[in-house]
C-alpha cells in the first residue's frame, strides 16, 4: 500500500468526524457539506483500492489476499452506505452516525496495512 | 429499511418513536458494523483453519449471529421485533462478560481471538458498552399498548 495515502484518509477521515462531532454538539443536521467533505474521504479510499488492485496484479499482494479484499470492500462500502442511513434521519443524531463511521474507516485501514505487511490474520 | 425512516421523517414533531430515529439512528448503525463485521471474522475463521481452535470460531459464529440478530430486530418496528431484540442484546451482554473474564483470566485455554474477547478490547471495548445502550434505548422505545 502507499503510504502516503494511508496518511492522508486516516487524517481526512479523523478531521471529517471532528467536523461532524462538532455539528452533532451544535445539533446541527447531516447536510450537504458533509455529503462533499464524505465524498473527498470516499474519493481518497477509491483511489486506495484501485492503487491496491493495480499492486496485487503488477507486483505481490498481501499473502492473504482473500482477507484484504474482503477488508478492502468493507472500507469502500462504509462511507456511502452510512451517508444514506445518517441522511434519512433528520437530526444530530443523523450526524452522530457519520461520525461513528468515519472513526472506523481510520481503523479499518491501519487494519488494512497491517494485513498488507503480512500481519497475523484474525 | 428506508421506507420506515423516511416515512418517520415528515413528521415534524418528532413524536413517533420509531426505534431507527433519534439515537437509534447511531445504535443501529454500530450494531450493523459489528454484524457485517463479525459475520466476516467468523466466516473467515471457519473457511480458513476451523480446525486450530474450533470452539472458539463456533463462538465467534455465535457472536456474528447474536448481532445479525440484535441489528435487525431493532431496526424493525413491532413488540415481536422488540422482544426478539430484548433476546439478543441480553445474550450479547452476558456473552462480553462471560467470554471477557474468561479470556482475561485465562481459567480456559481460549486459543483464538473473538469480537467478545478481553471484554472487546480488540474493538476499542464498544462490544462492551454497546448492550448497555442497546438495553437504554429498548427501555425507551418500548412498545405501549
Amino acid at each position: 500500500m502507499v503510504d502516503i495515502l494511508v496518511y492522508a484518509i486516516v487524517g481526512s477521515s479523523l478531521l471529517y468526524a471532528t467536523w461532524a462531532l462538532v455539528a452533532v454538539v451544535r445539533n446541527q443536521n447531516p447536510r450537504e457539506p458533509f455529503v462533499i467533505g464524505a465524498g473527498v474521504v470516499e474519493l481518497l479510499l477509491l483511489v486506495q483500492m484501485v492503487v491496491a488492485f493495480v499492486v496485487m496484479i503488477v507486483d505481490d499482494g498481501p499473502s492473504d489476499a482473500a482477507l484484504f479484499i474482503s477488508y478492502l470492500l468493507f472500507t469502500v462500502l462504509l462511507l456511502p452506505v452510512a451517508l444514506f442511513w445518517a441522511l434519512a434521519e433528520k437530526s444530530r443524531w443523523g450526524t452522530s452516525v457519520l461520525v461513528f463511521a468515519a472513526l472506523v474507516v481510520p481503523a479499518l485501514v491501519v487494519r488494512l496495512q497491517d494485513i498488507w505487511d503480512g500481519a497475523p490474520g484474525v | 429499511m428506508s421506507e420506515q425512516s423516511l416515512s418517520g421523517d415528515r413528521d415534524p414533531e418528532g413524536e413517533r418513536v420509531t426505534r431507527t430515529s433519534g439515537p437509534g439512528r447511531l445504535l443501529v448503525a454500530v450494531y450493523a458494523v459489528f454484524a457485517v463485521a463479525a459475520t466476516a471474522r467468523a466466516l473467515y475463521q471457519i473457511l480458513t483453519k476451523f480446525d486450530d481452535a474450533p470452539t472458539a470460531y463456533l463462538l465467534s459464529a455465535f457472536a456474528a449471529a447474536v448481532y445479525v440478530v440484535a441489528t435487525v430486530a431493532l431496526s424493525r418496528s413491532g413488540a415481536a421485533s422488540w422482544r426478539i431484540a430484548l433476546t439478543a442484546v441480553v445474550v450479547e451482554m452476558v456473552g462480553v462478560l462471560v467470554v471477557g473474564t474468561i479470556t482475561v483470566t485465562d481459567v480456559v485455554d481460549f486459543p483464538a481471538d473473538t469480537v467478545w474477547s478481553d471484554y472487546g478490547r480488540g474493538y476499542g471495548f464498544v462490544p462492551l458498552v454497546l448492550p448497555v445502550f442497546g438495553l437504554l434505548w429498548l427501555r425507551r422505545t418500548k412498545a405501549r399498548p
